[in-house]
């Protein structure tokens, strides 16, 4: 167990960690607006990946085309998704919506496995990404500094739009009175597609790059992800940007340190991810930073 | 007019109908199409069974219709499969599933209603154990475990393995200890071992121990998207022992997901399309073909179909579809000639066979070799 194990150990967990803080924030957001945890979350991740494998291996667009493409339809579906799913029922009691998001994630699965099937397919890996740089004995994947570099710029803007912007102005209002934040006369509806977008399009980043890591897709590759980026929003503090984004690093690291000093453990990582979850919920409920938009 | 020769047409469909249009047999194919691993098994298995089915229709001049169930990769999910294949549509006889820990729920249910049930590759050794009426076609993990430990030792000449495999599968755990006993019995050594749970796509942390040990090989005996992947991250992280691995590996999908980081690896198997060396196995390349549109790749297609040979042989034999006939005409089978091979059956559900040694070159399953048992 030497200083250089760890610190191998520790580019694999931050990496991981980035992945899980951009799922991660899209939750928390949603859920800082209208108080419901959008289930279907995870999903969208399997549905960028999916856009990103059919914008270029079938229609031989140039990668950074493609990936914007997916982006750019995944915020789309978000929209569509709260509009088709949420907001008929916007005034019923928070079970009724939680239970529609449950629905819709198992939708988009089902919708995913009859329309294309269940065998795995293999993401398209532009050479930009491929490769280690090697340091001594330490190995790093240039995919880790794309993952850190680009969730370093979307966390970044994110935090910029919710705190500077007038639009995050509105949306931290709404996240604190919704009923007085409509007397004021802003438009909600638009408000919350814009929550919609902003996390759909963090969740797509964060699919794309999952699967430009470790690549093959299938229907349910947004399952695990999206419940683990759960715990990291719950972890942080669910509602919280800097939070959820705390909460993913935390959660990357551990389950990777982990698995690197206790091998034997291997194999209830995930375990340890739900027993953070359930000692969180019962200690500290508000997470690390506490509930709430920054202001 | 009209009407007489209407109602002597009408008359004529219930009572002679009968006799034109036997009644069909019932045969059940019991897959793992979707869910996590394992999905591309069960669906060219499915594919197999299909094709068979188009070269040989019928079977006791009854025609033969297939009645499909997913297992969806899951345990619970195959025993519901099983149980209604059995209850709902009244199957003489059940083909599944290609994987263990399914086979293992489903051979529960088949065995308490007395319904024959034959798995084209389930390999772990409790599929059949202590059951009367479940069979399988390919070997067994003992037998393949101790093979892949002669490969490490004689070709790979390893005298340090470690062991990377997913805990939530029966048939990883079983063939990664029977390889574990074998190799350690023949004086070779396990450094390390590293777990996973079905699903999971990050073995990084695993394989860094895993290097830590600096093992000679490393032995995988895990399913083909997770192995593509474990082999990918091990080049990543700079590992240099070579993989070799068990019968999970012979997908297209391996080598697309794999690329060159599963040059070269080894595996123990049921197939090669290179062995066909009879009539059968000529006629089912050519019909597998003609369907599907493009070669036979794989290994599941022609167990899946050798699965259906085998039972139709065994109707034909017991010339009846009482499920008791048809089982004792399984437990009967003598030097059956498959697709994959000649095959005959033992009295534990067992049969005797030869496995075969496949390798990935070129982004191509070449065959290396065939051992008997």
């Amino acid at each position: 167990m030497d200083y250089s194990f760890i610190l191998q150990q520790i580019v694999f967990g931050l990496t991981l960690g980035c992945l899980y803080s951009l799922v991660a924030i899209g939750y928390t957001m949603v859920y800082g607006v209208l108080r419901l945890i959008n289930f279907a979350h995870g999903d969208l991740l399997m549905v960028s990946a999916y856009l990103a494998f059919y914008g270029i291996v079938i229609f031989h667009l140039p990668w950074p085309v493609g990936f914007g493409l997916a982006i750019a339809l995944t915020a789309v579906l978000g929209i569509l998704i709260d509009r088709g799913a949420y907001k008929p029922i916007r005034r019923s009691p928070r079970i009724s919506a939680l239970i529609t998001a449950i629905g819709v994630s198992f939708l988009l699965e089902n919708l995913a496995l009859v329309v294309i099937g269940a065998r795995p397919k293999a993401f398209p890996e532009p050479a930009v990404f491929v490769g280690v740089l090697e340091t001594g004995t330490l190995r790093i994947p240039y995919m880790s500094f794309w993952v850190l570099g680009v969730t370093a710029v979307l966390l970044a803007a994110v935090l910029v739009v919710v705190r500077r912007t007038r639009i995050g102005m509105a949306m931290r209002a709404l996240s604190r009175d919704m009923e007085t934040v409509r007397l004021m006369g802003i438009d909600i509806d638009r408000v919350i597609s814009f929550t919609f977008v902003l996390g759909s399009a963090l969740a797509a980043a964060g699919g794309i790059m999952w699967c430009l890591r470790d690549p093959p897709l299938d229907p349910f590759l947004g399952v695990m992800p999206g419940l683990k980026a759960f715990v990291a929003a719950v972890l942080g503090g669910i509602g919280s940007v800097t939070g959820a984004a705390l909460g993913g690093l935390l959660l990357g690291l551990s389950e990777v340190l982990i698995v690197a000093v206790k091998p034997e453990w291997s194999g209830f990582k995930d375990a340890v991810a739900f027993s953070l979850l359930i000692t969180i919920l019962l200690t500290r409920p508000t997470g690390i930073v506490g509930e709430e938009l920054p202001d | 007019m009209v009407r007489i020769c209407s109602l002597a047409w009408i008359i004529l469909m219930v009572v002679g109908g009968p006799l034109w249009a036997a009644e069909p047999v019932l045969i059940g194919a019991l897959l793992c199409t979707t869910g996590q691993e394992a999905a591309e098994l069960g669906q060219k298995g499915l594919d197999g069974i299909r094709t068979a089915h188009k070269m040989q229709p019928t079977v006791l001049g009854r025609p033969v219709e297939l009645k499909f169930a997913d297992t969806k990769s899951d345990k619970a999910e195959a025993a519901n499969a099983v149980a209604r294949l059995l209850d709902k549509d009244k199957v003489a006889v059940v083909i599944g599933d290609m994987i263990s820990s399914t086979s293992i729920a489903a051979s529960a249910v088949a065995e308490g209603k007395g319904i024959p049930m034959v798995s084209p590759t389930a390999t772990n050794p409790n599929v059949t154990a202590g059951r009367k009426f479940v069979f399988r076609v390919c070997f067994i993990d003992p037998l393949q475990g101790h093979v892949g430990a002669g490969i490490a030792k004689e070709t790979l000449k390893a005298n340090t393995a470690a062991l990377i495999y997913d805990i939530a599968q029966d048939y990883c755990v079983g063939l990664a200890k029977f390889f574990e006993d074998s190799f350690t019995k023949g004086g070779g050594k396990i450094v390390a071992k590293a777990y996973y749970k079905s699903g999971d796509r990050d073995f990084r942390a695993q394989l860094s121990s895993i290097k830590a040990a600096n093992p000679d090989l490393i032995y995988a005996p895990i399913y083909s998207t997770s192995c593509a992947l474990v082999a990918k991250q091990a080049k990543e992280l700079g590992i240099k022992a070579p993989i070799l691995a068990g019968d999970a590996l012979h997908t297209q999908e391996f080598v697309e997901l794999g690329g060159k980081d599963v040059e070269g690896i080894l595996f123990t198997d049921h197939f090669h399309k290179n062995m066909i060396h009879n009539e059968l196995g000529k006629k089912f390349l050519a019909q597998y073909t003609k369907d599907v549109g493009k070669e036979l790749e794989d290994s599941y297609t022609a167990m899946g179909a050798d699965a259906y040979f085998l039972v139709l042989d065994a109707i034909t034999r017991a010339g009846s579809t009482d499920p008791k006939k048809i089982r004792d005409a399984i437990v009967a089978t003598k030097n059956f000639d498959g697709i994959s091979g000649k095959l005959s059956m033992n009295p534990d559900g067992n049969p005797s066979k030869s496995m075969v040694i496949n390798k990935v070159q070129d982004g191509k399953f070449v065959y290396v070799k065939t051992v008997e048992p």
